[in-house]
This record gives C-alpha cells, structure tokens and sequence, in this order.
C-alpha cells in the first residue's frame, strides 16, 4: 500500500491541476494549475524510477549486488523541470502583460474590446 | 572526383543532425549579428534558413528517390547497444518524416523572406529572429527525432518559441492574450505527452519510437496513453473541441509568424500519425471487444477494433472541424481571423481522409509487418497526406497575402477594406491563386487532392464526402465574399496612397504561388514522388522497426 501512495499523489496533483485550469478564471490560478500538472507528471517519472531498497544509480568501484533506481528517468525529470521553469516564466510574462493592458487578471474580462485596432 | 562524392555522402550522413543544428547555432549567433548591421542580421537569418533548405532537400531527395531510411545516431555506434538496450538518442528519416521535413523548409524560407520587409517597422528584431530560428529548429526536431522524449523536448522548444512570437507586440492586449491561450493549450498538451510518454516507458524501458513499435502488446496502460497521446496531439494540432486558441494566434500573430505556426500545427498533425501508426501500428486492428448478443431473435456478431474506434473518432472529429471551421469563417469579419478559421477547416479534410484510412485498415501482413488497406483506404492516406502539403502552401499563401494588406493599410477588418486590386495588383493575383486553391478548384493544387479525398471517402461511406463537398462549396463563398470586399468595389479615398506590398513580400508569395501551379499541372508528379513514399512509409511500419532493430524480420518492400 505504502508504494501505491504516490501514485495516488500523482492523480491528485493532476486532476486538482485540471480543475484549476478549468474552473478558475484567475489567470495566475491558471498558470499555478499547469505547474500543479507538472509537478504530478514530474512526481510519476520520479516514482517510475524507484524501487524497494535502492540506491542513486552512483558506482564506487567495490559495491555488488546493490539495487539501484534507474537513471532515465531522473534524467528526464531533469529535463522536463528545465522545459517547465520556461514555460512558467513565459506564462508569467505574459500574465504581467496582461494585466497592464487591462488592469484585471479575471480571464472573463480580458481580450473582450472591440475588433477595431 | 572522388573526394567530391565523399563531400556529399558525408553531408547527406550528417544532413539529419545539420537540419536541427544549423538553425539553432544561427538562432544564438542572430544576436551578435546583429550588432553589426540589421540588413546583414536578415541577411544571415534567410541564409540559415536556406542552408537548411538544402540539407532538407538533399536528404529527401535520397530518401524519396531511393526509399531508403536514414538514421542518424548522437554518439555514433549502432541504434541499440549491446544486449539490445535502446538508450541512444537517435534521429530516424523516412519517406514521411522527408516529406514534412520538405513542407516545413518551404513555409521556414517564405516566412523568413517575408520577415524581410514585414517586420521593418518594428522593434526588438534581433529577438524576434531568435526566436524564429529556434521554432524552424523546433519544429524540425519534431519532424525528424526517432525517440519520444526528444519529441517532447522538440514540441515544448517550438511551443514556448511560438507562443512568444504571436504575443510578439505587446502593445496589443489581444496578441498578449492570444499568447496566453496558446501557451496554455500547448503546455496542457505537451504534458498529457509527457505523461503518455511515462506510462510507456513504464512498461517497456524504451523511449525510441522503432523499438516501442516492436515492444508494444496494447495492455490496459497503451490504450490509456494512446489517447493522451492523440489527445495531447489534436490539441496542439487544432482539432474541433480544442480549436479555440487557433484563431486567436493565427490572427494576433505577425503573418511571417502565421505562416511558421502552420507549419508548427502541421509537425504535431504528424507526430498523431506517427504515434498511431508507426507506434501502434502492430496493434491497429487489434479487437478490444468482442461483441455477441440477441437483437430481435437474431444473433449479432462483430467485433471492436482499435481502428475501427480510432477511424470512427476521427471521422467525428473531422466532420465536427470542417464544419465548425466552414460557420464561423463565414461569419467572421476579420481577414486573419476568418483565414485561421479556413485553416480549422482544413485541418479537417485531412483527418477525414486519415480517419478513412483508419476504418479501410483490412488486416496486418504478419511477415511484411505492413498494413494492408483496402484500395479506397490507401487513396485517402495520400490524399490525407498530399492536402497536408497543399493545405500548408494555400493557407500561409493566404495568410502571407493578408499580411501584406494590413502592412500596406493598417487595417484588418473586412467591413473598412474595399478597392484594393486598382493599387496592389500582384497581392490580388496572389490572394485569387490562394482562394481558388482553397476552395478546391481546378486547376490549381487544391483540388488535386481534395478529388482524391472526395473519391475515397465516397467509398467509405457517401455522406462523408458530401458534407466535404458541401463545406469546400461554403469555403469557396467566404473567400469570394472577402475577395469582393477587399478587393472589389469602388475606390476608397482613404486608401489613395496604398502602394503595393514591398519586394520581399512579394517574392516569397510569389515562391509560394509557383509551387501552388506547379503542384495543380503536375498532380501526378507530386503524388508518385513524394506523396506515395510518404504513405508507403506510415503503412510499411516494418520497415522502421527494421532500420534500428536488424534481427526484426521483415521484407524490405511491402506489396499494393
């Protein structure tokens, strides 16, 4: 049961994530449901790595027969943590952006002015 | 003589890993160079662009011609280690891979030419070629890579690029909006890939796309990250329930960035296709359900086939996206707007051809691995595959032309514009070629391949081709009411002074234009050598899993 948490954690994360996406009209409640979704899938790569008893994937020349956690995926994680800072940062941006445009962060409120330029 | 030949096979080895590499080094250096001139800077930024160009080209030439498959291993050595391990990241070209490769580098080249004069005005221009650098290397990435991380890694490079590039003016709330949309959309899908990704990884230990296609048993957790995979895929692509972000980034973003964001939209269009029927390929007629039951004393018998389903949801889908697409174009009064909403459309005619292809998929060759369809089926694959070329040049045709009109009027609504063919002739000649070749009419390319759909989704079932016939009618009636009053009409005052489009713009319309004709005179041409490759390659999956796995049995060439 104890090795089932995470996973359970994992859907958590995503669906509160989803829900916030969808439900939320606050645009910086928006962007802290995609990091929410994130973390959840960032969580699922980390706990596909582990197993029982095992160690960081690191050799010191005279251990055998040790278990150790497989290092693709912490690789990966890696990887998708960097590519998630930048979308952050960007999705940020864009939110200062916007609110100095409209003076508001309520999506309802925003991109609603006439077509005329 | 001699030495001249190795010149060229050694370029053609590394051709793969030059194509994603060119631009991204250009992208980083486009700053420095910036400093010293911005004429050399746009300079530098076309002959990146057109470098990579012929790389493209000389690697589809090879591999159309020859059918062959080039892979491209980082670290050299063999794709698998010893003991089988698929660890290498490893790029993978075959005739379809080639083909989207040759549509990407034809809309990177135009976009950059147009850039030329298009975005003269504006500020922040050393920036704004980064960034398109780094989405031409994005997007070739995604086109070319043979693992599916490095697909994910590629798709967020040209996302994150992307989504800066339509929100490019941010003096305009609408296009920092229309950003916002769009990098909420393509984060939500790159993570549903992600997380697809994960769950395959899970089972087999392998991130190479060849060698999950050889591993693949469709358990539980497959279907599960099959359709976050398509799911993912379509949303990135613009598919009906997903299409809102579409029309708002198509028609906040500058047209040179439009053009590229096709592009984009089509690299995803194609990685739903690789995944399906590359990845699943071994599994697509795999029965999820068998069903048996008493249906007024007589016994009903069938089965539930994943391409069956697949097929069936995608045809729903496809008639939902043209038809959406087809409505709101026709109600729509700004220009881009109302071409970003052709392009929904588009989109549709060509999963509906795929759709098709899915439900004729009639059995797997066991000994070939190739999947044979039905004769219908395999024409709505080409002409699937052929109207991603013609979609892609009609539309960023389209697109280049109402750029060219906002650069010369300042002035995106339809209702304001009118009289314009007395002072831009050549954008008139162009905006016609592009709407002909939209609405399907012959002799342009259009209708090349949507006869070749409008067939084959007759065979399949009739209704289908009727409401594509149907909506290419109603596209026809939107272009020509936006023909009439932009172009058309009595001469307005306020544009006495509108001069035409400067030279740049009008080359890289022209470029597009030619290729439109050429396509329309010689269908046949185009569909035998690089279309039928193109299609063999997704139905011949046996051959991918060969190229990187040698002990996968299989004949080199599957039978029509």
């Amino acid at each position: 049961m104890i090795y089932q948490i995470p996973y359970i954690a994992v859907v958590a994360l995503i669906l509160i994530g989803l829900y916030a996406i969808i439900f939320r009209r606050n645009l910086i409640k928006m962007v802290i449901g995609i990091t929410l979704i994130e973390s959840g899938v960032n969580l699922f790569l980390i706990t596909l790595a582990f197993q029982k008893d095992s160690t960081a994937p690191i050799y010191h020349g005279s251990e055998t027969g040790l278990t150790m956690s497989l290092p693709v995926p912490h690789a990966l994680t890696l990887t998708s943590i960097v590519i998630g800072v930048a979308v952050t940062a960007l999705m940020l941006t864009l939110v200062i952006h916007i609110y100095k445009h409209y003076q508001t962060l309520d999506a309802r409120k925003i991109g609603m002015e006439g077509d005329e330029e | 003589m001699n030495g001249e030949l190795d010149l060229i096979a050694e370029m053609l080895k590394h051709s793969p890993a030059l194509i994603v590499a060119i631009p991204l080094l250009g992208a980083f250096l486009t700053p420095l160079i910036g400093k010293i001139n911005d004429k050399i800077r746009n300079a530098f930024a076309v002959f990146i662009v057109a470098l990579t160009s012929f790389f493209v080209f000389l690697l589809a030439n090879d591999i159309l011609s020859n059918g062959s498959i080039h892979t491209y291993v980082f670290g050299g050595g063999p794709a698998l280690t010893e003991g089988g391990f698929a660890v290498r990241i490893l790029f993978e070209v075959d005739g379809m891979n080639a083909f989207m490769a040759i549509i990407a580098s034809i809309l990177a080249l135009a976009g950059v030419i147009y850039s030329w004069a298009f975005m003269k005005e504006n500020t922040g221009l050393d920036k704004y070629y980064t960034l398109i650098l780094l989405m031409i290397a994005g997007m070739f990435g995604m086109i070319l890579t043979g693992d599916m991380f490095n697909f994910f890694v590629f798709l967020e490079i040209a996302s994150i690029s992307a989504c800066a590039l339509i929100a490019f003016r941010t003096n305009q709330g609408k296009a920092v909006d229309a950003g916002f949309k769009y990098i909420v959309i393509s984060a939500i899908g790159a993570l549903l890939i992600l997380f697809a990704i994960a769950l395959l990884y899970s089972q087999y230990n392998a991130l190479n796309m060849a060698v999950l296609a050889r591993e693949i048993q469709l358990t539980f957790l497959d279907k599960i990250a099959l359709a976050l995979l398509i799911a993912g895929l379509a949303m990135k692509a613009g598919i009906v329930p997903m299409h809102m972000w579409l029309p708002d980034a198509y028609g906040r973003a500058p047209a040179s960035v439009t053009i590229l964001l096709v592009g984009a939209t089509q690299a995803s269009l194609y990685g739903a296709l690789r995944m399906t029927s590359t990845l699943y390929g071994k599994n697509i007629i795999a029965v999820l359900k068998h069903v048996d039951f008493d249906l007024f004393g007589q016994s009903v018998v069938f089965d539930i086939t994943l391409n069956g389903v697949l097929g069936f949801i995608i045809l729903l889908l496809a008639i939902l996206t043209i038809f959406i697409g087809v409505l709101m174009a026709l109600k729509e009064t700004n220009f881009k707007r109302m071409i970003a909403f052709a392009a929904i459309a588009e989109i549709g005619y060509m999963i509906l051809a795929i759709g098709s292809a899915f439900l004729a998929v009639a059995s797997i060759d066991t000994v070939t691995s190739s999947a044979i369809l039905s004769q219908p089926g395999y024409m709505a694959l080409k002409g699937g595959i052929f109207h991603i070329l013609n979609d892609a040049l009609d539309i960023g045709l389209l697109f280049l032309v109402a750029g060219a009109i906002y650069y010369a009027t300042k002035e995106t609504s339809l209702n304001k514009l009118g009289g314009l063919a007395r002072n831009m002739k050549y954008t008139t000649i162009f905006f016609l070629i592009g709407l002909f070749a939209v609405a399907g009419m012959p002799p342009l390319n259009g209708f090349a391949s949507k006869i070749l759909i409008y067939e084959s989704t007759y065979q399949v079932n009739p209704i289908l081709s009727i409401i594509a016939i149907l909506c290419s009618i109603l596209l026809l009636a939107v272009f020509v009411k936006v023909f009439h009053s932009a172009f058309l009409g009595p001469k307005q005052e306020k544009f006495d002074n509108v001069k035409e489009a400067p030279k740049s713009m009008l080359i890289a319309m022209g470029i597009i234009a030619c290729l439109i004709i050429f396509i329309g005179l010689f269908p046949e041409y185009v569909l035998n050598n690089i279309v039928t490759p193109a299609a063999d390659a997704l139905v011949n999956f046996g051959n991918y899993i060969h190229e990187v796995d040698s002990n996968y049995v299989i004949s080199l060439i599957g039978g029509f």
